[in-house]
């Protein structure tokens, strides 16, 4: 490599008339007629005062129910499921939450034939965030959690901040936590 | 990686920024990141197929005003006239084309079409202040707009943004994602301003600058300012499985 890159700058607080205004505010990251496991996510973002942000924007990118991406450097994306866009993005409410439809991915290849645990890359941008924050979303109770190469890289203890949790009103829920004792796992990428 | 039926697929990852090159997360001298900075160290993630895929194309078709913020509504916005171009590369250089950017700006008066913005300086009903675009095959993109004025903030005393538009832009990998603001030459505020003195690098910090161009300029109507982006790109070689 040999050009420098363009240095990143917080999306500040007055971003929703254009990032999330409108089509550009997308909830639904897979339609009714996708294959696969519905789940109704709930996100929340907390910061280090335990106080919700009211002025994040959340993105997930995903996989569809059997575990193809629709983009080019997947070789399976000619058979993805069209009815997953595998693209969400919502700005948080005043409680810090933002609500996205869609399926359970299913599992991605990892590295040495490895197979990933289904989750949601996910990647939170806000006020105060000079450069967006990325974690992933995995499913509680999952028996491929075990087996997950990027789960495998995370102190044990620590594991459980990247689990979203299933509530008995059959929501999956997702707290994100900047700073703190239950402080998120974010990840280098 | 050896993929369900028999094929094999060839991850190719993606550069790290380079040191200094970006912002870290904590930056005390600008508020807002004390309490949201996270406090642990980030995990290493070798890319694997989840990095390297992202979304090409985000939400609706666009409309043939999205990319002129001044031809939005039925009247003229105030303010000067601005064309802002230039191309969306590669850390290796080679462009990347059919991205989306978006962009985002106060008004001439400093003042975002947004509820939550106090600043006492008029809204136009002229300006909206936000327009997209996607790059053409050689990744190319141009905005016609109106230069936004500084406008004041509480991060500290007498604190104030240089003019500055905020961009979007997705790239080919969920990991090339860039939120980013172009500022403009000479601004006397850029010593003052914690977000733009947040990037280590002085000289990564330049690049956030647009420069005027002439060629660009239309007689008669307004400057032209040029902005090129880069973004992470791919590793030379590929290579099979991830360490
Ligand atoms: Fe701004």
């Amino acid at each position: 490599m040999n050009i420098s890159l363009t240095p990143s700058q917080t999306v500040g607080p007055f971003f929703n008339f254009c990032l999330t205004a409108g089509k550009n505010c997308v909830s639904t990251i897979a339609g009714p007629e996708a294959k696969g496991e519905r789940v109704h996510l709930t996100c929340r973002v907390f910061d280090g005062d335990g106080l919700p942000l009211d002025d994040a924007m959340i993105e997930i990118w995903q996989a569809d129910a059997a575990g193809k991406y629709k983009h080019p450097d997947d070789p399976r994306a000619g058979t993805a499921d069209p009815a997953c866009s595998g693209f969400g993005r919502m700005g948080t409410r005043r409680d810090g939450s933002c609500e996205f439809e869609t399926i359970k991915p299913g599992r991605v290849p990892g590295p040495h034939n490895s197979l990933q645990a289904p989750h949601l890359n996910l990647a939170v941008f806000g006020r105060g965030l000079l450069k967006q924050l990325y974690t992933r979303v995995y499913f509680f109770g999952d028996a491929g959690n075990q087996e997950d190469p990027v789960l495998n890289l995370v102190p044990k203890n620590r594991r459980e901040t990247l689990m979203a949790l299933l509530s008995s009103d059959g929501r999956w829920r997702f707290d994100i936590h900047l700073q703190g004792e239950t402080e998120t796992v974010f990840f280098d990428v | 990686m050896q993929l369900k039926n028999g094929s094999k697929a060839v991850i190719t990852p993606y550069h790290r920024p380079q040191p200094g090159s970006q912002p870290d997360s904590l930056y005390e001298p600008y508020k807002s990141t004390i309490r949201r900075a996270p406090s642990q160290p980030l995990v290493f993630l070798p890319h694997t197929l989840s990095e390297i895929t992202g979304p090409l194309y985000a939400g609706s078709e666009l409309a043939e005003t999205d990319n002129d913020l001044t031809r939005q509504h039925p009247g003229e916005p105030l303010g000067e006239r601005i064309i802002v171009s230039g191309r969306v590369l590669d850390d290796n250089g080679r462009p990347v084309p059919h991205t989306l950017i978006e962009i985002w700006q106060a008004n001439a008066a400093g003042r975002y079409a947004h509820a939550g913005d106090q600043h006492p300086a008029p809204l136009d009903p002229n300006f909206t202040g936000a327009g997209r675009t996607l790059t053409d095959e050689n990744g190319a993109y141009q905005f016609v707009t109106i230069k936004p004025g500084a406008y004041p903030w509480l991060n500290h005393y007498n604190a104030w943004r240089p003019a500055h538009i905020h961009l979007s832009i997705f790239g080919r990998a969920f990991i090339t994602r860039l939120v980013t603001q172009m500022y403009f030459p000479g601004d006397p505020l850029f010593a003052l301003d914690p977000i733009f003195q947040s990037i280590p690098d002085e000289k990564a910090r330049q690049r956030l600058v647009s420069r005027f161009d002439l060629e660009t300029t239309r007689p008669q109507w307004g400057l032209g300012y040029k902005f090129d982006i880069v973004l992470r790109g791919p590793q030379a070689t590929p290579f099979e499985g991830i360490a």
